[in-house]
């Protein structure tokens, strides 16, 4: 299991289209990504679950991977949010 | 003739003939279908020609250059991949009910859950989903949806427009938009700012009866005339014809110099509070930033945020405005702004207390992560670093020594810096009447007039029982304007303006005259200020200036121009 923290900084927060893409992302493997906030979390492959945490600037997030991939996954990941969020 | 009231997103006049758009009421039959089986079908063919249907959306909307609104088709299509919501439609149809049902309750459910969420943002984003919602049931029905608009130029009335019917709108017969509902967040907002399109929201009286008849948008006074009497009529239409005509002036200045009639040259920046600013920077033809308000990054973190947090966010600006010269100004935050994590003590008066400069050099730690995120940024973009609230000269001398430090540790890590260049804000009488001293330690002076008039005048700026003696233009707060700007000239360091006196027309000649090296204004005002600038000419002046210097002993001390007016 591989596990990161991040702070969003996108002003905007985990909103629709990055969110989107996020998504296509995480399909790419087979491990399982799952974000957590609080007591909330939800699966990365899972668009509407997603932004339902509604994830805000300056919230962080855990986020954990767990599968074959993990490791170029999380890593995939994490690179996408610097990128996007 | 009748008014009505509601809220302006956009300002302008709109005249023409109204049209009513009614989205079709769908009749759900509520009772158990005969085929499950057959339902499901006819619920995943929907769902991917309503998916097909959002790709084209998102298309049409990337070759016409529309990046934002595309994204949101993107979106779209992504939400009807969500599998979540597949699934509980398709366990509605399984539990004996029609796909036209489960559409209805399924996508229902997801946008109550958007709905009841706290964030503006994200309850905007029900929207969405009934729009996916809408288009899903328009597939199932059969519905033409294309002839809602009609064929004739129109203002357009309806409940509220959803991003799909926004998009497929005729843009060429779209004079104005009036909805019932709608917040500043919605589509019809977005819509109506990015075409610069007089609208209405949360106009409460739309009836169905004004369909066909003839009315005036008055973005300005935020009502809608139904069938305005001739005066109205005269008036707005006269109104419209000047907002045109200024408007394509304006078009005309993007991509021209900021140059008066006789040669002088003035940067015309824009002032920022953050990454969301840079489409109106680039919109506006900003040539530059002179003020990035670093304060978002502190009030939108509920707990201290990190030097990487920081670094992203400037790094975004810089890279996107690049070459332009973006100037950041360090925190600015005091105990009148309350953020918990500061930890602040409640002063009694705020504005002469504990606040930017002064906190940061009293916390030096919490400097250094915004300084080292600000020289981490300052190799993807070029970078002014601009203190607040200075009144001394040792002041700046901290401020760059705790610079200089986490340069040398930056460079010791092996991390990349730019160049940067290092100014200050004159906005204390103080800093304005020892500009001489504090010149020689930065590159630029940038003058926060909100600040300065409030400190010279002793007048609160926010307090209403002022007006009356409130004097934006106060000889005195004018006075250390100009020798700030000499004095900076003197040492050979850069003088730009970035309150609100840089964007008041009644003063572009007296800056000019002054030699201000460039003005800093909201991205709203920059192509109006250009207007007057390239209308200004100073030859005459210029004349009578050289006149008077050549006349005046070097030694001898008569008064200038400037001394003569402010006696």
């Amino acid at each position: 299991m591989k596990e990161f923290k991040y702070v969003i900084t996108d002003p905007v927060g985990i909103h629709a289209r990055p969110a989107g893409l996020l998504v296509k992302e995480a399909k790419n493997f087979k491990s399982t990504a799952t974000f957590i906030k609080g007591d909330k979390s939800a699966k990365a492959t899972s668009l509407m679950k997603l932004m339902g945490m509604g994830i805000v600037q300056g919230d962080e997030v855990t986020v954990r991977v767990e599968g074959e991939d993990e490791e170029t996954c999380a890593a995939a990941i994490e690179k996408f949010l610097k990128e996007n969020f | 003739m009748q008014v009505f009231q509601g809220i302006k997103i956009v300002n302008g006049i709109a005249i023409g003939k109204i049209k009513i758009y009614k989205t079709p009421v769908y009749e759900i039959n509520e009772g158990a279908p005969a085929d499950v089986d057959a339902e499901l079908a006819k619920f995943e063919s929907a769902r991917v020609k309503v998916q097909e249907q959002q790709n084209a959306l998102y298309d049409k909307e990337m070759k016409d250059g529309h990046k934002d609104t595309a994204g949101i088709f993107e979106a779209h299509a992504l939400m009807l991949d969500d599998d979540d919501l597949i699934d509980s439609c398709k366990e509605i149809i399984s539990d004996g009910h029609t796909a036209e049902f489960a559409v209805r309750d399924g996508f229902e459910a997801a946008a109550e859950m958007f709905r009841n969420m706290d964030d503006p943002y994200f309850q905007a984003r029900s929207a969405d989903v009934i729009d996916l919602k809408n288009s899903m049931l328009d597939v199932l029905f059969g519905n033409d949806t294309e002839s809602l608009q009609g064929t004739e130029p129109a203002i357009l009335v309806a409940e509220d427009m959803a991003p799909s019917e926004t998009v497929k709108l005729d843009k060429s017969l779209l004079l104005g938009l009036v909805t019932r509902q709608g917040s500043s967040n919605s589509h019809t907002a977005i819509l109506a700012r990015s075409m610069n399109l007089p609208t209405l929201i949360q106009c409460k009286d739309i009836a169905d009866d004004w369909d066909g008849k003839f009315a005036i948008l008055d973005g300005y006074n935020a009502c809608i005339y139904i069938e305005p009497e001739q005066k109205i009529i005269d008036e707005l239409s006269a109104k419209q014809a000047e907002d045109r005509k200024k408007e394509a002036e304006l078009q005309q200045l993007k991509g021209k110099t900021s140059v008066t009639k006789d040669g002088q040259k003035v940067r015309v920046y824009a002032n920022i509070g953050g990454p969301k600013d840079i489409n109106a920077v680039i919109e506006n033809d900003a040539e530059g930033v002179g003020l990035f308000r670093s304060e978002f990054v502190y009030l939108n973190s509920k707990t201290d945020p990190t030097e990487d947090e920081q670094f992203e966010a400037y790094k975004k600006v810089l890279e996107a405005l690049a070459p332009r010269l973006v100037i950041i100004r360090t925190c600015d935050i005091g105990a009148d702004k309350t953020i918990d994590y500061m930890n602040l003590d409640k002063e009694d008066n705020p504005a002469l207390g504990f606040r930017a400069i002064r906190i940061c050099l009293k916390r030096p730690e919490f400097f250094k992560r915004q300084l080292r995120a600000l020289l981490r940024a300052s190799a993807f973009g070029n970078l002014g670093i601009m203190f607040p609230m200075i009144i001394s000269r040792w002041e700046v001398e901290s401020c760059k020594k705790l610079l200089e430090e986490c340069r040398k540790e930056l460079e010791y890590e092996g991390v990349k810096v730019g160049k940067y260049e290092i100014g200050i804000m004159i906005e204390t009488p103080a800093a304005a009447l020892c500009a001489d001293d504090l010149a020689p330690e930065v590159d630029f002076f940038s003058l926060g007039t909100n600040d300065l008039t409030q400190y010279t005048c002793a007048i609160d700026r926010q307090s209403a029982n002022l007006e009356d003696f409130a004097d934006t233009h106060h000889p005195a707060v004018l006075r250390l304007i100009r020798e700030t700007i000499e004095a900076g000239h003197r040492h050979n360091t850069w003088v730009g303006i970035c309150g609100e006196l840089g964007a008041d027309p009644t003063l572009t000649e007296e800056f000019l005259k002054m030699g201000v090296d460039e003005l800093s204004v909201n991205p709203k005002s920059v192509l109006p200020l250009r207007g007057n600038i390239r209308n200004a000419d100073l030859s005459e002046f210029r004349k009578k200036q050289a006149q008077e210097s050549q006349a005046q002993d070097s030694n001898q001390q008569v008064p200038g121009f400037w001394g003569r007016l402010f006696k």
